[in-house]
């Protein structure tokens, strides 16, 4: 699939550890590599505490990774600093997931929206009545709304503002943080419809956290899945219903409640929970849920291997098949 | 005789209708499920049941039967005796309507001594035991933990225990599982489901997951602008249904193998 796109976006052996009491460490990513190409959704989706968000924060330079490099056209941003990371922040935006809370209360639509062209002097003060209506226009809000505060607008309106603030500074990558997570499904479909058709038109790249499996794969060009901050499964979108291997990946699909779904068929989900990311245990993170555990789980962590172009996966049944 | 029966409730909030003329029939042991948008008043019916209108809210219309007593007419001490007995409520997150300050032990042994009056040793070990058939793993440690020190599915759980302890005719649930991540929701779901085969338990369960509501339900009734839009039997809903608005709602819901949009 991605032979022909450039590669804008690139981490390498990302590694992200906080510090814990007593010493010890949690390790929220895990020597996680993953490409985003011009113009594709990578989507990135797991379980509460997988370290989704965590590196998505690494990705917009909001925090700085322990170990490992993260390339925007060949340059590592971790180790930008001052003025240079300030600059480069306007090719990276971000909205996030309850846009009630990431809006000033206090300041009007139209100061929200132009805020970040005011900030790199973009615009002039006076060209902000223009320019913000352009911008709802873009999100298909109407230019009114530029004189409200962000109170009286609805979820969905709030969650277009925030895609007009982010695409304000023309950014190559967006990354969205369970943007579509606090609405209503119907709501949701069409935030998904404008960031596709925005997508389209302006060539933009989209980073998608989710944790909805099913809506991923319908917005997302490559699915990585995330367990306990180890990816253990990078996959096309359209063919993660049909092609996933990775046991983890099986699980969280067949746990979805599906309105297309055999009633008479029990639901699957693994039971138990994820174990603590501060004592994870040795091997394959996911050994102790895995119905498919052997020995060798127990000991070794399996690697990320090729299965197809754009597909491979972290999981030691993948070498007893091959063998 | 239904068990529990709403006949054209009106519910307002400072004089403001809210719910408009809700019709409910629900039998024992039957799974009914509100679902629609947020703000078209699914929450609002549900705590009307319990008498657990937040300020300012009030029943001004209507009629609402449990076994055929008016709820409505009930003084504050019978509603008391009812809640926790007869009719059980699960919140969003179980964790909210638990003390901080307190171990889930000394919480959930103070809920049975307002019901009962047995010792405070008799009623601890009640609470174990009903975690214990609820199938929670380690019940002791849980009695002896704090409710931030569960993860959210355990508390959910736990909340579940809480309310099933005295076996109630209805189990009111306002979106149960949507706190919660994939795997645990299914755990849940499968738990409430049950509940219903186990206990012959009646779910009314508010959601806006119109998977989880389909999976569950026998009934379901899909609420817009505190009206009822649409109702029907699952297959009803899901496959014959002519609302327009059932069918928007419908083509929403993310699917697996539906529709891409890249």
């Amino acid at each position: 699939m991605s032979e022909k796109s450039e590669v804008i976006l690139e981490a390498k052996h990302v590694t992200k550890k906080f510090p814990a009491a007593d010493g010890r460490f949690l390790l929220a990513n895990n020597n996680v590599n993953l490409k985003m190409y011009k113009g594709k959704t990578l989507g990135l989706v797991g379980e509460s505490g997988c370290g989704k968000s965590t590196f998505m924060k690494l990705l917009v330079s909001l925090d700085t990774p322990t170990e490992g490099q993260i390339l925007y056209r060949g340059t590592d941003i971790t180790k930008l600093k001052g003025e240079k990371l300030r600059q480069h922040r306007k090719h990276i935006q971000m909205v996030f997931q309850d846009p009630a809370s990431s809006f000033h209360p206090k300041m009007k639509i139209r100061d929200i929206v132009c805020e970040p062209l005011l900030n790199f002097g973009k615009i002039r003060k006076s060209e902000k009545t223009e320019v913000c209506r352009k911008l709802l226009e873009m999100v298909e809000l109407p230019g009114e709304y530029m004189d409200r505060y962000p109170h009286s607008l609805s979820g969905g309106q709030r969650q277009r503002v925030a895609i007009a603030r982010a695409l304000a500074l023309e950014p190559e990558i967006i990354i969205l943080d369970e943007a579509t997570a606090a609405l209503d499904v119907s709501v949701q479909k069409t935030i998904i419809e404008l960031i596709t058709k925005l997508q389209r038109e302006k060539n933009i790249t989209i980073g998608f956290i989710c944790h909805d499996i099913a809506l991923v794969q319908s917005v997302a060009h490559q699915v990585a899945v995330m367990y306990l901050g180890n990816v253990v499964e990078e996959i096309p979108g359209h063919e993660l219903n049909t092609k996933a291997v990775h046991p983890y990946t099986k699980a969280l699909m067949g746990s979805i409640f599906d309105i297309h779904m055999d009633y008479s068929r029990p639901i699957e989900s693994i039971e138990s929970e994820p174990p603590s990311p501060l004592d994870l245990p040795k091997g394959c993170p996911f050994q102790e849920r895995c119905g498919y555990r052997m020995d060798v789980c127990k000991k070794e962590a399996p690697r990320m291997a090729e299965i197809a172009p754009g597909h491979s996966a972290a999981c030691h049944l993948l070498n007893l098949t091959a063998r | 005789m239904d068990m529990l029966k709403l006949t054209d409730v009106t519910i307002s909030y400072k004089n403001v209708p809210t719910v408009k003329n809700f019709n409910l029939d629900m039998k024992s042991g039957q799974i009914v499920s509100l679902v629609g948008e947020s703000g078209s008043g699914k929450t609002t019916v549900i705590r009307a049941i319990l008498g657990l209108l937040p300020g300012g809210g009030k029943v001004t219309g209507g009629q609402i039967l449990f076994e055929g007593t008016d709820l409505l007419s009930y003084t504050q001490n019978q509603w008391r005796k009812l809640r926790g007995s007869d009719i059980s409520m699960i919140f969003q997150d179980s964790g909210a309507m638990m003390n901080p300050t307190k171990k889930i032990g000394h919480i959930f042994t103070e809920y049975i001594l307002t019901h009962e009056k047995i010792s405070k040793k008799e009623a601890w070990d009640k609470g174990t035991r009903m975690l214990e058939r609820m199938r929670l793993p380690s019940a002791d440690h849980i009695m002896d933990s704090y409710s931030f020190q569960l993860s959210g599915g355990m508390r959910q759980r736990v909340g579940i225990a809480m309310g099933m302890t005295y076996q109630p005719k209805l189990l009111l649930a306002d979106e149960p599982t949507s706190a919660l991540d994939v795997t645990t929701q299914a755990q849940i779901v499968r738990q409430m489901v049950q509940l219903r085969d186990n206990y012959h338990t009646g779910i009314l369960m508010v959601t806006h997951n119109l998977g989880v509501a389909a999976y569950m339900s026998d009934y379901l009734i899909v609420m817009k602008n505190g009206k009822i839009e649409d109702q029907g039997t699952r297959e009803y809903i899901l496959n014959s249904s002519v609302n327009e608005y059932t069918k928007k709602l419908l083509k929403a819901v993310p699917s697996l193998g539906g529709e891409r949009y890249v």
